[in-house]
């Protein structure tokens, strides 16, 4: 006979039992973000044509450099390695004008960040608007966040298919026009919209222009959130960028908990109240997905629909605006210790509002000259400075450099007269789309004379003549020779000097040495 | 295993590892994320399928797009050759003194040239074509056989005492270690120094004595006054530049039994194309005349 009561029982589980396992994966999970209408949805759509229209018309924009230099406002001419900017011209080597400009954007976000948080995600980022528009885009054709819900749970029909192949087409459309506006600041772009329209644009327009149409059709249409949250590190750096005094988008908890969806029966029953109807207004409109009534959380982008769609309920049940808003951690700490007696109760928000049902004159608000303060001050100025550097430099800075390199093998030659000759490379800069002609002499080398190649200019001794193309370089094979009997010392230092004809009249100068073997020092 | 462990802010599960406090969350990651890592070995798949990618034993699996880092090479090689085709032929069908006349094609001769002259010319010239003694230093302006870019072209071309070239430079000065004593030899030396003031405080006589035998012995090539002759090869002995050295002692040596560089003919070798290209780089080292 068999009995189970004298087998001991093991109190165990498998260390991978379904129930104690974690998933490692999660899907995403769709979101219908519903439409709002409110301040600041409107400043985000003005920023949002603002900055499409920007990204659109820049490369038309024409500019006359003249006949020697491109007419486009902004152009990126890899092939000749120049940038064009209006009126100004960068050459490769004065590529650290573009570091100048990224320490600008650096303290320019350090600015934002630390005074209005995350404004660069919710209003101006690139994935934030595009998504923003195809967003829009899919309202316009499948309607509003509770018909495409419908619609997304429907099984399939004609009418879904065709309301899915309309969006997903206008969407490839946009994208396919986004990748396009960006190869048009590389190359000319009337010529390169002719070259695309009767395929005879370059390999490489045609591979960008795919790249940027799958990205902006993936991120814009199908990753949206997703790539906030998990593919860009912004949300990790500007949360370190911001303290308590750094607006943010707020659930103001000390006046909305607790949430009761009939104010006045809670009332009734004796229950206390807060201003929050617990209606989901504010998730229902999250591009993100989020409930903002859990806090400031790495998801956010502070867009401030949620702003907008709450004072849209506290305007219909007359409750004072802004129980989500913008605010400092600093006030909403402030206001939450009035709330909860320095956080000894429970959230009381009577304590928060006046006998009227507005808010108490002790509650802290946000003036706009709590902006003012030292850190951003001192943002400002720094990113001001930088700023006034470089139209600084910009405005002195050379269009005529001259680049010397001596021979150094041989470093000097003895000619027949006894006299000693040695050999440079120089190279003129000529950085403006005009022609212009140079005076290069030779100053401080007493008794020396000097000969170019491919120069002959028979009364020359020590200056010469010399024409540059527009925009070019141009390398002088030049020899320098000075007679034994002036020879002042072993390494003698002189001075190329180039002096424009006419023109602007601009001039530079290299201080070159010129060797001589001991034996030739008298 | 432990009991799950949830994080009170988040309420997200935690890995159950802990740091001074700071716990790590369990969080899943998201799906497409593994999409992605499926679609990094579908390309792989790809990748080895179009491109070279098993090694076998001799060879290696060729890819369907028959790509290779050798072909690729050869292409730009052969573009290149294909981009100096024109110039090299501009160069063959022109004489010397045209190409230097023609900015791009002597830019072009130039470039060749010190590429030819680094492989072929270095080793006795110098890297710097600075020469050393015996070898002509060919920065200079002082010519043994002329230095016009065709003299420079012939030397080049045929060299110099290179029996092999019927066209070769010839010359040789005799030995007159057998012909004149050696007290006449030190004459001439003091004499053929004086032209430079390298003479020193030698007497009058003696001076005197060696002009009347350089003008019997010497004059004939180099020239009444030591001016030398492209024509014969004699150097000047009146410039500050002396292949075999410029004291007493060292023309001594040079008179009694004179020594004679050889350089090959290059033609026969590099070609007549090339040997422009030398000539033309030889001449823009800034001794040309």
């Amino acid at each position: 006979m068999s009995d189970a009561s004298k087998v001991e029982i093991f109190d165990v589980e498998a260390v991978n039992a379904a129930r104690t396992r974690d998933p490692l994966y999660a899907a995403r999970k769709k979101i219908f973000p519903r439409r709002v209408d409110g301040t600041y949805r409107r400043l985000k759509w003005a920023v949002m044509a603002v900055t499409l229209a920007i990204y659109y018309i820049t490369p038309w924009l024409r500019w006359d450099r003249g006949p020697h230099a491109p007419d486009q406002a902004v152009l990126i001419d890899l092939a000749n390695r120049r940038f064009y900017f209006f009126f100004i011209e960068i050459w490769p080597q004065e590529f650290y004008y573009v570091a100048g400009l990224l320490i600008m954007a650096g303290f320019g976000l350090f600015l934002v960040t630390s005074s209005v948080g995350r404004a660069w995600c919710g209003y101006a980022c690139p994935q934030t608007v595009w998504t923003d528009l195809f967003m829009a885009i899919e309202r316009r054709i499948e309607g509003d966040r509770n018909a495409r819900m419908k619609l997304d749970a429907a099984p399939w029909s004609a009418g879904k298919l065709g309301k899915r192949v309309l969006k997903h087409g206008v969407w490839v459309l946009v994208a396919v026009a986004t990748g396009g506006a960006w190869v048009f600041y590389f190359a000319d772009a009337p010529t390169l919209a002719v070259d695309l329209f009767t395929g005879r644009a370059a390999p490489v327009a045609w591979f960008t222009i795919a790249i940027l149409t799958a990205t902006t059709y993936i991120f814009g249409g199908h990753m949206r959130e997703q790539v906030c949250t998990y593919m860009c590190p912004w949300p990790r750096i500007q949360a370190a960028m911001m303290d308590e005094n750094s607006l943010t988008v707020t659930y103001n908890d000390w006046r909305g908990e607790p949430r009761a969806r009939g104010a006045r029966r809670a009332a009734a029953a004796g229950q206390v109240a807060g201003d929050c109807v617990d209606c989901n207004a504010c998730v229902a409109v999250c591009p993100m997905g989020i409930d903002i009534r859990h806090g400031q959380q790495l998801e956010c982008i502070t867009c401030a629909l949620c702003i907008d769609a709450c004072d849209a309920v506290m305007e219909k049940i007359g409750k004072p605006l802004g129980l989500i808003s913008y605010a400092t951690l600093a006030d909403y700490q402030a206001n939450m210790d009035l709330a909860t007696d320095g956080g000894t109760a429970p959230i009381d928000p009577r304590k928060t509002h006046d006998d009227s049902g507005g808010l108490s004159d002790k509650v802290a608000s946000f003036h706009l000259r709590k902006l003012l303060r030292p850190r951003a001050l001192v943002y400002l100025a720094a990113w001001v400075l930088v700023g006034l550097g470089m139209v600084f430099v910009l405005m002195g800075r050379d269009r005529l450099q001259v680049n010397v390199l001596a021979d150094r093998n041989p470093q000097y030659v003895v000619l027949s007269d006894g006299s000693i000759r040695n050999g440079y490379t120089v190279k003129l800069l000529n950085m403006v789309p005009e022609p212009r002609v140079f005076t290069l002499s030779l100053d401080g080398l007493p008794g020396a004379g000097m000969s170019i190649t491919g120069i002959d200019d028979p009364a020359a001794a020590t200056s010469y003549t010399v024409e540059v193309e527009p925009d070019r370089l141009r390398t002088l094979k030049v020899y320098v020779s000075q007679p034994r009997d002036a020879i002042a010392g072993t390494s003698q230092h002189f001075t190329f000097a180039v002096d424009e004809q006419g023109g602007m009249g601009e001039s530079a100068s290299y201080r070159a040495t010129f060797d001589a073997p001991a034996e030739a020092v008298q | 295993m432990a009991e799950k462990q949830i994080d009170d802010v988040t309420g997200t599960a935690t890995t159950g590892h802990e740091w001074d406090g700071i716990r790590e969350l369990d969080t899943p990651m998201p799906r497409w994320w593994l999409w992605v890592y499926y679609g990094t070995i579908v390309w792989a798949l790809g990748y080895v399928i179009a491109y070279p990618a098993w090694p076998l034993v001799n060879t290696a699996t060729r890819g369907l797009l028959g790509y290779s880092t050798r072909a690729e090479a050869r292409a730009e090689l052969d573009a290149a050759e294909a981009g100096r085709a024109d110039y090299l032929a501009a160069v063959a069908a022109s004489d010397i003194d045209d190409i230097m006349a023609d900015d791009a094609l002597r830019t072009f001769a130039t470039a060749a040239g010190a590429a030819a002259f680094r492989v072929n010319c270095v080793q006795c010239h110098g890297s710097g074509a600075q020469g050393s003694a015996g070898y002509p230093n060919l920065n200079d302006d002082d010519w043994l056989w002329g230095g016009t870019p065709e003299d420079i072209r012939l030397t080049i071309a045929h060299g110099i005492r290179y029996e092999p070239d019927p066209d070769t430079r010839w010359s040789e000065m005799p030995g007159f270690g057998d012909v004149l004593t050696a007290t006449e030899i030190n004459r001439i030396a003091l004499h053929v120094a004086a032209f430079t003031g390298g003479a020193g405080d030698a007497d009058a006589d003696a001076l005197a004595e060696g002009e009347a035998l350089y003008l019997d012995n010497c004059a004939a090539c180099h020239g009444d006054a030591g001016e030398g002759s492209h024509d014969l090869g004699a150097p000047s002995l009146r410039d500050a530049i002396w292949l075999y050295g410029s004291s007493v002692a060292d023309i001594t040596r040079q008179v009694r039994s004179p020594r004679h560089g050889v350089m090959p003919a290059w033609q026969d070798r590099l070609g007549e194309t090339t040997v422009k290209e030398l000539a033309v780089y030889v001449h823009s080292l800034g001794g040309g005349e």
